[in-house]
């Protein structure tokens, strides 16, 4: 399988090449658009800021280039933020792929709660911020992500956590296919035709992230 | 919902850990490499790798073992000691650190924490304080591994380090450090509810009723310790059973 790595000034990309080579898997990582198109499947992976990835992306074409491919594709972090119609972070406008939309977190002092109890089952019944902490922005940490659909997450359990860090979410909406809670609910993961794009990072999920790129490897 | 984390900590020396470590079924317990593989097993939530080195001649051994601890570890780690440059973070960011922690060198240059933000993301940049409560009552900035004072006080470095572009802070408090009776937890809280980034607290962590407080009453986002898991005194997956049954979130795997 020919497996590529999307190259641009994203953070992250040494990680998921790391990864995937703990299960087995080698990938190429490249910006050339002619080699992108030829993989079997790409993973367009992200760790930075909003605007200057889209100045970048367009300046080599690559935002023409990612919209038009049609073999799977998974958008990591930022990647999968890339992959929306458009972010509040610096007022960019995005790839479209995804109509949901990327708005930012707005702290809340502890008490105002919008939370959802969707995942209240599989939660231990405490309250992150009954310390009497607001709420932190960017989130840090692991958390659990719900209402898991696609074989994205074949054998992932509901509730299980993942590890995230991001200041920006992607709304809910028709493409969701996995929520988390922070603030309120949104999209940690979003499906549509060939696209896919997780706002967690996989490759530093423990076996849960492991599961889900080999899953992605599998579609 | 965001769980609290658990992040157990590794001295480095020369590309080794610092010995005292003490475990069973482990090849080489001066592994860095296999003692985080195992404690990732285990549940931690991240680690840190502290090198105590940090002279210039040994980068290079560090940079060759954060490239090996890249390559195995599952989760994400930090990596400090002795960083001072845009060019060291590069370096280890290069080879798969996932943030890296600045303290001296960044409270005697300040514009380091903002040329580290800019270049590589605060999500990368974990400033590490020394404090320690002194007569007046007053947590003061120490420097050098706690080997030099200043007159800083500890909530106004913090405050002027996140203005910067810190995201997050590690915490240690001198007075409590290696003592094994409870974190500082006022410090803690004081920090915690002042700033909009995560605070790791770390020193003192001796019991698993340490870490409901620090997470409790101290409202940390985090707690570092070393000793205590090395030397076995509590276990990472029994202390998040025991913080899960104080109604703590924690992660703790649903064998995903």
């Amino acid at each position: 399988m020919d497996l590529v790595i999307i190259k641009y000034n994203a953070g992250n990309i040494q990680s998921v090449l790391y990864a995937l080579e703990r299960i087995g898997k080698e990938a190429r990582v490249t910006d050339d658009p002619a080699a992108i198109r030829a993989a079997d499947k790409v993973i367009f992976p992200g760790v930075g800021e909003a605007s200057t990835a889209m100045d970048y992306l367009s300046a080599r074409g690559l935002d023409q280039v990612i919209k038009s491919l049609t073999q799977p594709v998974l958008g990591i972090c930022l990647g999968m933020q890339l992959m929306c119609s458009y972010s509040e972070e610096n007022d960019t406008p995005c790839l479209g792929i995804f109509p949901e939309r990327v708005r930012k977190f707005e702290p809340l002092v502890s008490g105002a709660d919008a939370r959802s109890s969707g995942a209240d089952a599989i939660l231990s019944g405490a309250d992150a911020i009954s310390s009497g902490a607001s709420v932190k922005v960017p989130q840090i940490g692991w958390n659990n992500i719900y209402d898991l659909q696609t074989s994205l997450f074949a054998g992932v359990a509901e509730g299980s956590y993942c590890y995230f860090v991001h200041g920006y979410y992607a709304s809910l909406g028709v493409h969701t296919i996995a929520k988390t809670d922070y603030v309120q609910p949104y999209s940690s993961a979003l499906h549509k035709g060939n696209f896919y794009g997780v706002q967690f990072h996989p490759e530093k999920s423990a076996v849960t992230g492991e599961q889900i790129i080999k899953n992605f490897l599998n579609i | 919902m965001l769980t609290k984390r658990i992040i157990p900590c590794l001295d480095i020396k020369d590309g080794r850990t610092v010995k005292g470590i003490n475990f069973e079924n482990i090849r080489d317990a001066g592994d860095p490499v296999e003692l985080g593989a195992l404690y990732a097993a285990q549940g931690a939530d991240e680690m840190v790798f502290l090198d105590i080195t940090a002279t210039n001649e040994k980068r290079k051994t560090l940079s060759e073992l954060v490239n090996r601890i890249a390559h195995h570890l599952n989760i994400p780690f930090t990596v400090g000691g002795g960083i001072s440059s845009v060019n060291d973070v590069s370096v280890l960011l290069h080879n798969g650190a996932d943030k890296i922690s600045v303290n001296t060198a960044a409270f005697r240059r300040p514009g380091l924490v903002a040329e580290l933000a800019k270049e590589f993301g605060s999500q990368c940049v974990v400033l590490a304080i020394d404090t320690r409560r002194e007569e007046d009552g007053n947590w003061y900035v120490y420097l050098n591994g706690g080997r030099v004072k200043t007159e800083k006080l500890c909530t106004d470095w913090a405050k002027e380090a996140v203005d910067r572009g810190a995201g997050e802070i590690l915490l240690t408090s001198m007075n409590h450090d290696g003592t094994k009776q409870g974190f500082a937890l006022d410090i803690t809280r004081m920090l915690s509810e002042a700033l909009p980034v995560p605070v790791i607290a770390s020193g003192g962590g001796g019991a698993m009723s340490h870490f409901v407080d620090v997470f409790q009453q101290g409202a940390a986002d985090a707690a570092l310790a070393a000793s205590i898991f090395h030397f076995k005194e509590i276990g990472i997956q029994e202390l998040k059973g025991y913080l899960y049954q104080h109604q703590i979130p924690v992660r703790i795997d649903h064998a995903g």
